[in-house]
């Protein structure tokens, strides 16, 4: 209920990312692949965490990558990213990151039942662990409450 | 009562804080609105707020204010948040 799509384009799993700029790419490029953004996205996206800090790393090991709604973003939708070596974002308590979401939004105004659709799934402190464990898309849109389509 | 939550966008950490504060409200057996914004409309948001609720990067930016500023580290920790809330209410 409320979760933006996450098809298994959208899924990246066990992917090699040499820094926090280039795990936040990898998501956005899975927001490409599913159709929810054009490419500039992702630029937007580490323009985001340049300006405000490390804040994007919202739980220990989980990142949720994002920006504003604008013209980068064609439709609600969400990627995971899990990475093969843990990167630093420079969080003071979080790091290193494992799982990067990667969140977009088309209107502010219906943003909301999507996040919080997005936090239901981490208040199990364990999905996590399970997303960065997942070997298979079909996985990981089970632990976060999708059915395949 | 009036809780503001700040972060960047004013999309993502900012509604998962709403969303976690409000369930942590809950849990206290308290009630409050509790609107989430982006850094830039503080001011006029949080104009008459009680709590602000933030992550420390916007400590800075969200400067001198009458309401009281609360740090959290993890934002799906419900008792960190639960905690926070009800020390800067009683």
């Amino acid at each position: 209920m409320g979760l933006p799509p996450l098809p298994e384009s959208a899924i990246d799993l066990d992917v090699f990312a040499a820094d926090w700029r280039a795990a936040v790419e990898l998501s956005g490029a899975a927001l490409v692949r599913s159709g929810s953004t054009k490419p500039g996205y992702a630029a937007e996206m580490i323009r985001m965490i340049e300006k405000h800090g490390p804040y994007v790393v919202i739980a220990p090991g989980l990142a949720l990558a994002h920006a504003r709604p604008g013209p980068q973003v064609i439709s609600n939708g969400l990627s995971v990213v899990t990475l093969k070596e843990p990167v630093r974002f420079g969080h003071a308590h979080n790091d290193p990151v494992r799982v990067v979401l990667g969140l977009a939004i088309a209107e502010s105004g219906a943003h909301l039942a999507a996040v919080a659709a997005v936090a239901n799934i981490f208040n199990d402190s364990s999905a996590i662990d399970q997303l960065a464990a997942a070997t298979t898309a079909a996985e990981v849109q089970q632990i976060m409450g999708v059915t395949p389509s | 009562m009036k809780i503001v939550t700040i972060c960047g966008a004013g999309i993502g950490s900012s509604g998962v804080l709403k969303v976690n504060a409000e369930r942590a409200l809950r849990s206290l057996d308290l009630e409050a609105t509790v609107v989430a914004a982006d850094v830039a409309t503080v001011r006029t948001v949080a104009a008459d707020a009680q709590i602000i609720l933030t992550t420390q990067e916007f400590v800075e930016a969200i400067g001198k204010t009458n309401a009281d500023i609360i740090v959290i580290v993890n934002l799906f920790d419900t008792s960190e948040l639960a905690q926070k809330l009800e020390d800067a209410l009683s």
